[in-house]
């Protein structure tokens, strides 16, 4: 199997914060990587420097064996990013945004094909101050696969999605994956990593604590905590806890 | 980046400039309509009451043109690349082939075609309406025209780099407008004011335009000092929005 994502000792400070100390992890061709965390543990860090929008201070990232730093312009046509809190302008249109979008890349995708894919055919004339939050997720995904990437980086998917919406955009994952995209997606959902990942990485203060498929790492958990059946979550609250070294 | 993405995002962003409506309506319309009020007022046609032996809507008209460049650039542009900012819209192309620059650069392009379409309808509506004549030095009025908007850019991108929202580029760039439409005679024209406040005028970027301006329509080239001192402007505003503007 192809790596396509590889993060070795990757370190970042901001001034006298450490906010990744040693995170390490690869990624192979197709997978759906999961890297799970509490707030402030160094997940959105450890994505942007994958995404060249951070430079590390220390290690080495390669993404389809670039730097995203120095081959910044190679990289962002095959990475689709889906950013945490970034919005469009306000009286931009659903349509347009993705017709802009589109003419930045090489080879990009069908509009068409992907707002229906979404949903959101019947709101491509509504303006994005005013969609919904749910609405706003779905073009945020659309704009992310507009490119026709080989990776794409999810950072809080279906953060503000119903529930229908959330089952939804799991399922336009799994066919994102199928068409051979390998997914990095960030998450603090235990239900989503755990229908979703094939493996995790839980990043603990800055370190990765476990790196594992969920099956694996549950089974793990119901063993140590005397369970015959343990879920995810069980398995990140007893690895990030402060019986963290149990494992 | 292909040549069609840069098309296609400049005419994206203006679009949004006129849905937007504030650089049509106050840029464009507005300025012309205050010269078609003053037109209208006895008080500034009649000669006898002029500067220099010209009606004073002669003297208004250069100061009208420094309105077009400082309503478009102060008022415009800091809210816009600022919202922009705060809102992720530069973080989120920093992502795609495209990067953020090139917004920067689509808005200076929109700015500045703007300005040229208002202008040329203020100076076209002053002949036609009210027999204000044409710059009789048309190059050097082009000339001091370019160096104000791009002096006035200059200060936009300086307000949007200090000021972390929207809403505060848009105050400051409002008082900015309104401190440097005084300087430049909108109340008073510089001809007009006691010699301190004139010089201090003279040396303010919009009230150094408006002279440029004042030269080159009555036929002669501005002295050099002042096309410097715009050219100065230009510069420095420049190399400061550089390196104090941030993505995010």
């Amino acid at each position: 199997m192809t790596t396509v994502i590889e993060v070795q000792e990757l370190h970042k400070r901001y001034g006298d914060t450490v906010a990744v100390a040693d995170v390490s992890f690869r990624v192979d061709e197709g997978e759906i990587f999961g890297i799970l965390g509490s707030n402030g543990a160094g997940k959105t860090t450890t994505v942007e420097c994958v995404e060249g929008l951070r430079r590390a201070d220390g290690g080495t990232i390669r993404v389809l064996g670039l730097d995203p730093v120095r081959d910044r312009a190679e990289l962002t046509q095959q990475l689709g990013v889906q950013l945490q809190d970034a919005h469009l302008p306000e009286k931009l249109r659903v349509g347009e945004a993705l017709d802009l979008y589109r003419s930045f890349y090489r080879t990009p995708a069908d509009p068409a094909a992907l707002m229906a894919a979404l949903g959101l055919d019947e709101i491509r004339g509504t303006r994005f101050g005013k969609l919904s939050g749910g609405q706003q997720q779905r073009l945020s995904i659309a704009l992310a696969l507009i490119g026709n990437p080989r990776v794409a980086v999810l950072d809080e998917l279906t953060t503000g999605l119903d529930p229908r919406a959330r089952r939804e955009t799991w399922r336009l994952i799994e066919d994102v994956r199928a068409r051979g995209v390998t997914i990095l997606l960030v998450t603090h959902f235990m239900d989503e990593a755990e229908r979703l990942c094939d493996r995790v990485a839980v990043i603990e203060a800055g370190r990765v604590v476990a790196v594992d498929s969920p099956a694996a790492l549950t089974k793990r958990a119901a063993a140590e905590l005397g369970v015959e059946r343990a879920t995810l979550e069980d398995a990140f609250v007893a690895l990030t806890g402060e019986h963290a070294d149990v494992h | 980046m292909s040549t069609d993405a840069l098309r296609r995002l400049t005419a994206t962003e203006f679009t949004l400039f006129l849905r937007d409506k504030v650089g049509p309506i106050f840029g464009v319309l507005f300025p012309t309509a205050l010269l078609c009020v003053f037109g209208n007022i006895d008080f500034f046609t009649d000669p006898a009451n002029g500067i220099d032996g010209q009606p004073l809507l002669h003297t208004y008209t250069p100061i009208l043109v420094g309105f077009v460049i400082a309503m478009l650039a102060l008022n415009t542009l800091p809210p816009t690349l600022a919202s922009y900012r705060e809102q992720g819209v530069l973080r989120r192309l920093r992502t795609t082939p495209v990067g953020p620059a090139r917004v920067l650069g689509a808005q200076f392009a929109i700015c500045l075609a703007t300005a040229v379409v208002s202008v040329i309808l203020l100076l076209a509506v002053a002949r036609l309406a009210f027999d204000v004549p044409l710059p009789r030095q048309p190059f050097a009025f082009a000339l001091s025209a370019l160096l104000a908007a791009l002096a006035l850019i200059g200060i936009a991108v300086l307000v949007a780099a200090v000021t972390p929202t929207a809403k505060a580029a848009n105050a400051i760039g409002s008082v900015l407008f309104y401190v440097m439409m005084f300087f430049a005679g909108l109340w008073l024209p510089i001809q007009a004011m006691p010699a301190v406040l004139r010089h201090v005028s003279e040396a303010t970027p919009l009230g150094a335009a408006v002279q440029a301006l004042s030269d080159a329509g009555a036929g002669h080239w501005p002295p050099a000092w002042r096309l410097l001192l715009l050219a100065g402007y230009v510069v420095v505003t420049a190399l400061l929005g550089i390196r104090l503007f941030r993505w995010e």
